[in-house]
């Protein structure tokens, strides 16, 4: 194994991760604090404003995170993968370099207008702003999604022999590409729950905390937290039925090892639920099976055939070539690891359903003015959005796994897209910086939800009503908000 | 116009963007220790970049993804040859981007003194960078037959490029304590312009041999034009200063560096990474560029949306127009908590207790 490759890859893989931690979380957030927000200037209820300053603090000290490690994203393709950029820029560069003008612009700036401009802002106008980063966070996933949906199934391109590289076609079959489809609408749901469940959680445990003035604004919150997760939790259950069917059709090999499937199965696929078997994942001992299931997800009918991955692996051998020391292709094995797609496919959609129960079993806990104040109630609700965010991980490393050895499914292998100068040496420096800023990032982080949570929501405070001209008192006012 | 030509000429303006823009908050946050000499004035420092320092640093991921988009082999030969000090300019500009929003999330002397360390050095170690960076980009580098660098850090530090580094640093500098002082009010107004006159000089100095070596290197008639300009946009910058003429004196240093950023990649054109090997291996607008589907498709994008970015930031640049003084600071969260003590102590200065 080429060892710059291995750490190359452990740190995409480390710096990804981390990042879609706070990439969920704001997605759903900024969509929420909007929407509390807007609740207030139509209700004018206190407790709205209070739980959108305070989730909306919250949201800041996440988003920070995002905005700082999506950097390192922006540079790495071309750090770390500079044969990939040359042989995708053509079509990958595009959808990141829009990402970046209208996404980053927009989020970046009306972030900013909305952290400072309590004061100065009419305050629908001020509202409006936490609308439009939201709409920005949407149009940065479209577009990087669309990115990350072109290597799993690449169209509206051709292969340049003389240039050696895939070169667009068609922009619009690119952004419009049938994974995609799939796939914003499952990360967007997702995306939304990762936001509901961190609201829901921090809401439980203040509910069960705090005193009883406070009760009914937690309250609020948490069912109407509750309602999006179970909403979000339905949609993204139907969207990822959906990518399943196009993922069996586009890349076959990835469904055959989501479910470990090694022999072609003609009809009435089982979908087993646990396995224990050989470390590999070739021979199983004991299984828990839903007759049946796996078939219906891979194609919608209970007994269709699916392929399995010997089948698949002579195909793609076939395909694709044996030959390790062939230019075009320099790996004959066209098989994920096993172990990680399986259980990673499996922890995805667990976790995603137990974090829907969730939503749902606290609507009918505090249904008719009801509500648990046990400890248990506040452990369970709090243990949820960090169960939907590995969700989220896990999601990912299984799409992004069960896709290897290719970068760009069929055209590049990952072992061919990394950068050839550059040296062991000095991705070991980068993996370390990055892996060791990461963790005492996450450390301070977590202290200061923590933090803030301990405290709670602040008394309710009128925000000042903007005005366009100013007296000469009203300029020497203190700043509503500064750092 | 070849489409490469716009897009090389689109990717000069962002770069100069950013360095007009960003340049000025890595200056304040290099000038935060000399600057200010309380809390309070630290905080009107901070809070002059605080709702612009993010719009700011976004020129460069665009600028980043338009040299992918549409100089592939520009963005791969570039940054996996640059990549140590890519590498130490992303560290700097992840703890300087957090530093900002987490500073004033605890009190205690302690939590914000160490924020302010991450906000100093996050802002150095870029403005010195970006400065070696683009003086080896337009020196040239050892690139070989398959677009690859084949040098390491050292061959990028040489007296050249150390040079450019020192330029920007300076610059930044200069133009960060014009900005200070455009947007401050009070006694820190007045020490932000003193300071960038004395720094703008050997700012000016620095960058007037940098500029002349680039000339003699691979200048032409069109580069000298341009130094010569930025050049005299600087000496005016700093006399405006003296008069305390601070909006001219901000857009001196505005000019100064757009000008000189501008004037770099004239002496660049038509190459985008000059090869120090051959003549022959050095990218070229033409041999590092995307399709002209693709170049097509981005410059439809780019000529309807950037009107609109431009709009909407300075529109924010105008509503956060009003200068802000030690008496705009909100004092509550201070007095709250950790300085109940007003003998000036923290008393708890790890921030542990509270």
């Amino acid at each position: 194994m080429d060892s710059v490759l291995d750490l190359a890859r452990w740190q995409f893989g480390i710096t990804t991760v981390y990042h879609f931690f706070f990439v969920p979380l704001t997605i759903g957030l900024s969509l929420l604090v909007a929407i509390m927000e807007t609740i207030w200037l139509r209700t004018r209820k206190q407790e709205w404003l209070r739980l959108t300053k305070f989730f909306g603090k919250l949201f800041l000290i996440n988003i920070a995170m995002g905005v700082v490690t999506g950097i390192v994203q922006e540079f790495q393709f071309g750090m770390n993968w500079s044969d990939y950029s040359r042989f995708v820029g053509d079509i990958f560069g595009a959808p990141l370099a829009v990402e970046a003008l209208l996404a980053f612009f927009l989020e970046s700036t009306f972030l900013g207008l909305w952290i400072f401009g309590w004061d100065k802002l009419p305050r629908s106008l001020h509202a409006g702003c936490m609308w439009i980063v939201h709409i920005g966070t949407l149009a940065s996933s479209w577009f990087i999604l669309a990115a990350n949906s072109w290597m799993q199934h690449p169209v509206g391109y051709h292969f340049d022999k003389a240039t050696g590289r895939a070169e667009l076609d068609d922009f619009w079959a690119v952004m419009f590409n049938k994974v995609q489809l799939g796939t914003f609408p499952h990360v967007i749901l997702a995306a939304y729950m990762t936001g509901a469940a961190f609201i829901l959680g921090i809401s439980a445990v203040l509910y069960v905390k705090k005193a009883e003035a406070d009760r009914s604004m937690y309250r609020g919150g948490m069912r109407f937290a509750a309602w999006v997760m179970v909403v979000a939790g339905i949609g993204v259950g139907i969207s990822g039925d959906v990518q399943g069917k196009i993922m069996t059709d586009v890349q076959p090999m990835k469904m055959a090892a989501a479910e470990a499937l090694w022999d072609t199965s003609d009809t009435c696929a089982p979908f087993s639920i646990l396995t224990i078997g050989t470390r590999d994942g070739k021979h199983k001992k004991w299984a828990l099976e839903v007759p049946c299931v796996l078939s219906f997800l891979a194609t919608g009918h209970t007994d269709q055939r699916v392929q399995g991955i010997y089948n698949l692996q002579k195909e793609y051998r076939e395909r694709y070539g044996a030959d390790t020391s062939s230019t075009t292709f320099s790996s004959g094995d066209y098989t994920p690891i096993i172990p990680i797609t399986y259980w990673s496919f499996r922890w995805m959609m667990g976790l995603g359903v137990v974090g829907a129960l969730v939503g749902l079993g606290l609507l009918w806990l505090t249904r008719k003015n009801k509500a648990p104040t046990a400890r248990w109630f506040a452990v369970v609700a709090i243990a949820s959005p960090v169960m939907v965010l590995l969700g989220n991980s896990v999601g990912w490393i299984f799409t992004e796994m069960g896709r290897q050895p290719w970068v760009v499914f069929g055209l590049l292998t990952t072992s061919q897209g990394v950068s050839p100068g550059v040296s062991a040496a000095e991705v070991w420096i980068s993996l370390v910086g990055f892996t060791l800023v990461y963790l005492v990032l996450a450390v301070v982080e977590v202290g200061l939800l923590v933090r803030f949570v301990k405290k709670g929501a602040d008394p309710f405070v009128e925000p000042p009503t903007p005005k366009w001209r100013e007296s000469d008192e009203d300029r020497d006012k203190p700043l509503t908000f500064a750092y | 116009m070849e489409l490469t030509t716009v897009w090389f000429c689109l990717i000069a303006i962002l770069w100069m963007g950013y360095f007009v823009l960003e340049g000025f908050d890595f200056g304040v946050g290099m000038l935060l220790p000399i600057l200010a000499r309380d809390e309070r004035e630290r905080r009107v420092m901070i809070n002059t970049i605080g709702p612009v320092w993010d719009g700011n640093e976004v020129w460069v991921l665009t600028a980043g993804g338009a040299t992918f988009a549409a100089f592939p082999e520009w963005y791969a030969t570039l940054f996996s040859g640059f990549y140590l000090p890519l590498f130490l300019i992303l560290i700097a500009l992840i703890v300087r981007g957090v530093s900002f929003e987490y500073r004033h999330q605890r009190p205690g002397a302690t939590w914000a003194g160490w924020w302010d360390r991450a906000v100093i050095v996050g802002s150095f170690v870029p403005a010195l960078l970006w400065g070696v960076a683009f003086a080896n980009i337009v020196y040239g580098v050892p690139i070989d037959g398959d677009k690859e660098f084949t040098g390491n850090l050292l061959t990028l530090l040489h007296p050249f490029g150390l040079l450019g580094g020192l330029v920007t640093l300076g610059l930044f500098l200069t133009h960060g304590a014009m900005f200070v002082a455009l947007k401050t009010d009070g006694d820190i107004r007045h020490r932000a312009r003193a300071l960038a006159v004395r720094v703008g000089v050997v700012a000016a100095v620095l960058a007037v041999v940098f500029l002349v070596w680039t000339q003699v290197h691979t200048g032409d008639l069109a580069t000298a034009i341009i130094f010569a300009v930025a050049a005299v946009a600087l000496v005016a910058g700093l006399g405006a200063a003296l008069k305390a003429r601070e909006g001219w004196a901000f857009l001196g240093t505005f000019f100064a560096i757009a000008l000189a950023v501008a004037g770099l990649f004239v002496a660049l054109f038509p190459d985008v990474m000059p090869s120090t090997t051959s003549p022959d291996f050095s990218l070229t607008t033409e041999s590092a560029s995307a399709t002209g589907y693709t170049l097509t498709v981005m410059t439809i994008i780019a000529a309807i949306f950037t009107p609109c970015v431009l709009a909407y930031q300075a529109w924010t640049y105008w509503v956060f127009r009003k200068r802000i003084a030690v008496h705009h600071i909100p004092t509550e969260e201070l007095e709250e908590e950790g300085h109940k003590d007003h003998t000036g102590i923290d008393p708890d200065p790890g921030g542990v207790v509270a």
